[in-house]
């Protein structure tokens, strides 16, 4: 059942990621930008959804990850004078750093507290941005388009804002990190992860070391949200605190539960829903933070499992 | 009125499916969220031109939401109602204007999405409007990328220093660095030599921070201490215990929701025995001067860029330019008079529009290909005319900088209302230019 | 010695003079969320926004009656009482359908807080907007002036934290709260209505948070973002205070408020902030027994 459940959720998530390499030769200019936008933050989502949606913690501070991946990579290549490249590796050990030591920090705590202390540390990272802002440009940000230089494949040079380079640099990401998170969920590691959503306790009671595993989820989680932080910046260029604020916390948990908190492909859906769905609002009225909210109200109420999640329930039970 | 909307809609569903080739899902959307924001919009009063053939179109980065909501709100009502006088004189280069706005929150991760949609989806030949810096620092450079002319109206010194790309242009308002550099002369000359700074603790702020202390030195005034204050501050007396007793002149600058507090706490801090005050019409843009608290700014002075009350002396073109925009001789809507504006800032929307027309005329911009030429031309202008397309008063412009700079006024608080005391010549304000647009590549 | 009191003896008394005003304040609106988590454990993300709509209540009132002092007791009586309302209506049609589920509430009332803002935006507009003080004299001391009115915040907190404490210790209803928030099942047994102590604990956390926007408002000013702010200090002095605790929920904010005033006179407000959360994380990861004290972990 699991290796039939497998070959279905690689083929499924196959098929999508597919459709999206050959979306990128049809869509429009303004669609296809926004696609590559969508999947870096789809990225995002990936990560916080293997610590909300598979091992059942939530966080209201996601953005600490996202920002410190960013910072790094960004900081790094600016004052370091780093190549893209090496901003990307930079921005992503620096965030498996900080969030190994935030999670042997936090995960004494669980539940409530957990999420406060969340809130608390992403609060402070983004004080902490301004604190220093005479070397981090605090509030205004700054722009790496001077200073990212040229990616190279076989030989020819290509710009980061190249559009097919951002689509087909986006979709990479996502590939990996859905394929990462799909062999983990089905493999025996995801498996007690599961277990330890369900009933902290009794998973605790048959004998595993609850707090590793969670610890091995907040630092993949964390990692994640940090590369997608990264990837943005090179990708789109400006790094600035507003990605650190509370708002991109909720973000990732906003798109999480409307994809379907728990599926692997959920948090891609989520993303792009809510996307298009602003962008479309914002062409109405401009109060599209009224709509946002009342989405959140009624997906809580009505849809709980969000989208995917929902698909799985009611139809296609081996979705992962 | 309804026969306009109807026309409006055929229009705007002519221009939307036959433009388009490839309909997506998203196109479709995309062209009901045009006709969406043409027809049920609230706020603006869009103006059209009769004809439709052949429109210049604008793209309008707007703070519709956000914390500038406030400086959005009258950024597009001027807009329209200098859209709608272009239109009708004859449009730009005999083609109509027409304006598509879109709404970036007053967020930088917004503003490069809403550059981004403008040009590539609404396919607009310039995008203008933005005006907080840190929007601009996140949607320029993505102007830069796809290569199309982008507009700011932002008084920051982003440009000028050079920060940003050649297709970036603030050709009609000055930025601070101008205006610190010319009012801090009269400052030091006619209010005191002994200077407080209380600035906010970020770009802005420590622009005015670096300037004023450059002009301290060439003017023979003394910084006496600098105060930075947090943006995300809301209480202000333990800030005030730090200003020295010795100090002649308060010079501060804060911006947000806390400056009505601002100034109410300190006058309560001083009371009757305060050091003369110079502060920036920022602080209060939008905001009725006689607004509960603020009693202890009479006999202060602001900086203005353009003077919010009307007086006797003002020119043909600034008459005719408050009446079209609907203001009144305080400085308010004319249809509200609880709704101040910020008049200090909103002139570079009309002006800029003005700028943009005649760089096409002058350059024979027809399309997309021609934006080198219009560039080039732009970096040719010397400056623009006092007059009904330039009512705030005439500019010099500099080519490398990409930057205008024009006369600054001083106004003094007095019975309240703001009467201008000095104004300040174009040469007060210029500096070396720090870099040289003309010299990158397109 | 004598020089440094010289020197900063007006900055420490302002620190405490500032700082005492603010620990009023802030027990106040935290108090709300301290009975809301202590008694119907959840987190409530809008409990800013009840203070954001009371201060914005209060600038309505002050428009419609023209006259600080009646606008004042206008928006002393309406604005909690209005907002009582919606809260209870939020625990009827939100809460209550997602069964007080922690992290199910967390959402919606994020949901909430959204809905709240856009609406304030909708209807006050995008600009803040200055409230006079029904009461205005200034006190000059030898170094500096302070507003009276703030003192009068301070004694009018003070008054309403001890109203609060007797109906928590004299009243039927406190007597239900109480019982509700040591333990719910052995409540209901007794036969204490849970469901309406619980509409009523939401609407007496907001109610107390609206209260307080009324009366600080005269000191800052009405915008439809002035709930952040206030939110994340609540939940700072709440889980120092300890939740559902008025005692704790008062010495905390006193400790907060007074080293708030103290490290933001003499070193840097950003930092003074930094340093509070950090803190405060410190105390929810190493305090035994958890957030809610008395529980098994």
């Amino acid at each position: 059942m699991r290796k039939k459940s497998l070959v279905y959720s690689l083929f499924f998530q196959g098929g999508i990621l597919l459709l999206l390499f050959v979306l990128q030769f049809i869509l429009p200019t303004y669609h296809h930008s926004s696609v590559s936008k969508i999947m870096v933050l789809a990225c995002y989502a990936v990560g916080y959804n293997f610590l909300l949606g598979y091992t059942g913690l939530m966080s209201l501070g996601h953005a600490m990850f996202f920002a410190a991946g960013m910072y790094a990579a960004g900081l790094g290549i600016y004052y370091l004078e780093l190549s893209a490249m090496e901003g990307l590796l930079f921005g992503a050990v620096f965030t498996l750093v900080i969030s190994l030591l935030f999670g042997l920090f936090a995960l004494r705590t669980s539940g409530v507290s957990f999420l406060i202390v969340t809130l608390m540390f992403g609060q402070t990272f983004y004080l902490s941005i301004l604190y220093f802002n005479e070397f981090t440009f605090g509030q205004d940000g700054f722009s790496l388009a001077k200073y990212l230089g040229k990616l190279v494949i076989f030989n020819k040079e290509y710009l980061y804002s190249n559009p097919d380079i951002r689509y087909n640099f986006a979709l990479i990401l996502l590939t990996t990190f859905l394929l990462i998170s799909t062999l983990i969920m089905f493999s025996p590691v995801g498996r007690i992860l599961i277990a330890i959503r369900e009933n902290e306790s009794r998973t605790q009671l048959l004998g595993y070391n609850v707090f590793y595993y969670k610890l091995f989820a907040l630092v993949l989680s964390g990692t994640f949200s940090g590369i997608a932080g990264a990837t943005h910046a090179l990708l789109f260029t400006y790094v600035g605190n507003t990605f650190a604020e509370i708002h991109h916390s909720i973000a990732p948990l906003l798109w999480t539960l409307l994809g379907g908190a728990g599926t692997v492909i959920g948090p891609l859906f989520g993303t792009g829903i809510m996307f298009y769905l602003v962008d479309f609002i914002s062409g109405v009225t401009s109060n599209y933070q009224l709509v946002v909210g009342v989405v959140l109200i009624l997906m809580i109420i009505w849809f709980p499992l969000g989208i995917m999640g929902t698909i799985r329930q009611k139809w296609l039970k081996w979705l992962p | 009125m309804v026969k306009k909307d109807v026309e409006k809609v055929d229009q705007a569903s002519e221009l939307s499916l036959s433009r388009r080739n490839v309909l997506g899902a998203g196109a479709l959307v995309a062209g009901a969220g045009i006709l969406g924001s043409q027809m049920i919009d609230p706020i603006a009063g869009i103006a059209h031109a009769a004809g439709s053939d052949n429109p210049i179109k604008i793209g309008f980065q707007a703070h519709r939401t956000g914390i500038g909501a406030l400086y959005g709100r009258w950024y597009e009502r001027t807009t329209n109602a200098a859209v709608k006088h272009i239109n009708s004189i004859g449009g730009i280069a005999g083609r109509p204007v027409e304006i598509i706005t879109e709404d970036d929150g007053t967020d930088p991760k917004r503003g490069a999405d809403v550059v981004e949609k403008l040009a590539t989806l609404h396919k607009v030949d310039f995008v203008f409007g933005t005006l907080f810096s840190h929007v601009v620092m996140g949607s320029a450079p993505r102007a830069g990328e796809l290569k199309i002319p982008y507009f700011v109206v932002s008084e920051g010194y982003h440009v000028a220093s050079g920060a940003l790309n050649r297709y970036v242009f603030q050709p009609c308002i000055t930025d601070v660095r101008a205006q610190i550099s010319a009012v801090s002369g009269w400052l030091f000359n006619n209010l005191g030599k002994n200077v407080t700074l209380i600035y906010p603790d970020y770009a802005f702020g420590y622009n005015h921070r670096d300037y004023a202390s450059a002009a301290a030195e060439k003017h023979g005034g003394k910084i006496v201490a600098k105060i930075a204050i947090p943006p995300t501050e809301s209480s202000y007396t333990r800030y005030f215990v730090k200003i020295p007793k010795n100090t002649d002149v308060i010079y501060h600058v804060m911006v947000g929701p806390g400056v009505l507090t601002f100034v109410r706490e300190l006058g309560e801090h001083f009371g009757p025995n305060h050091p003369q005050l110079f502060g920036f019409i920022d602080s209060l843009e939008g905001v009725n001067i006689n607004s509960p608290g603020l009693d202890f700014l009479e006999s202060s002075y602001f900086w203005e860029a353009m003077p919010r009350y009307a007086s006797a002396t003002d020119t043909a073109g600034s008459r005719f330019y408050r009446n079209a925009v609907g203001v009144d001789n305080s400085g308010a809507s004319k249809s509200d008079s609880k709704d101040v504006a910020a008049y200090s800032h909103m002139f570079g929307c009309w002006e800029t529009l003005f700028a943009i027309k005649e760089a096409v005329e002058q350059s024979g911009y027809k399309s997309k290909k021609d934006y080198a030429t219009l560039i080039e031309t732009m970096e040719g202008f010397t400056g623009f005319n006092e007059g009904i397309a330039h009512p705030q008063g005439a500019k010099a412009f500099s080519g490398k900088t990409h930057q205008c700079y024009g006369q600054q006024f001083i106004s003094q608080v007095n019975g309240g209302k703001l009467n201008v005391v000095h104004k300040t010549s174009i040469a007060d304000g210029m500096y070396e230019p720090e870099t040289d647009y003309t010299k990158q590549s397109l | 010695m004598s020089s440094w009191i010289n020197e900063n003896g007006p900055l420490l008394f302002l620190a405490l003079l500032d700082g005492t005003v603010t620990a009023f304040v802030l027990a106040l609106i935290a108090l709300g969320l301290s009975l809301v988590f202590g008694v119907m454990r959840i987190v409530n993300i809008a409990h800013g926004e009840f203070f954001m709509l009371g201060a914005v209540f209060s600038w309505f009132a002050f428009d419609l009656t023209n006259d600080p002092l009646w606008g004042f007791l206008l928006a002393l009586v309406v604005a909690p009482a209005m907002v009582g309302s919606i809260a209870v209506f939020s625990d009827r049609f939100i809460l209550r359908k997602v069964k007080y589920n922690p992290e199910s509430t967390i959402v919606a009332t994020i949901g909430l807080l959204y809905v709240i803002q856009s609406v304030t935006l909708m209807v006050f507009g995008p600009e803040a907007r200055a409230v006079e003080a029904p009461l205005y004299f200034r006190i000059q001391f030898p170094w500096f002036g302070y507003s009276g009115y703030k003192l009068i915040v301070a004694g009018m907190s003070a008054f309403c934290l001890l109203g609060v404490w007797l109906l928590m210790k004299r009243s039927k209803l406190g007597l239900y709260m109480r019982a509700t928030q040591q333990d719910l099942e052995i409540a209901k047994t007794y036969g204490v209505p849970t469901q309406k102590i619980y509409a009523s604990v939401f609407a007496l956390g907001g109610g107390l948070a609206a209260l307080a926007g009324v009366l600080v408002v005269p000191i800052r000013q009405a915008d439809h973002l002035m709930g952040l702010e206030p939110l994340l200090l609540s939940f700072i002095v709440v889980i120092i205070g300890g939740l559902g605790s008025i005692r704790g929920t008062i010495v905390a904010a006193f400790i907060i408020g007074i080293s708030d005033g103290i490290i933001s006179v003499f070193y840097e407000p950003t930092l003074a902030k930094m340093l509070a959360t950090l803190f405060v994380a410190m105390v929810l990861v190493l305090k035994p027994g958890g957030l809610y004290g008395e529980e098994v972990a």
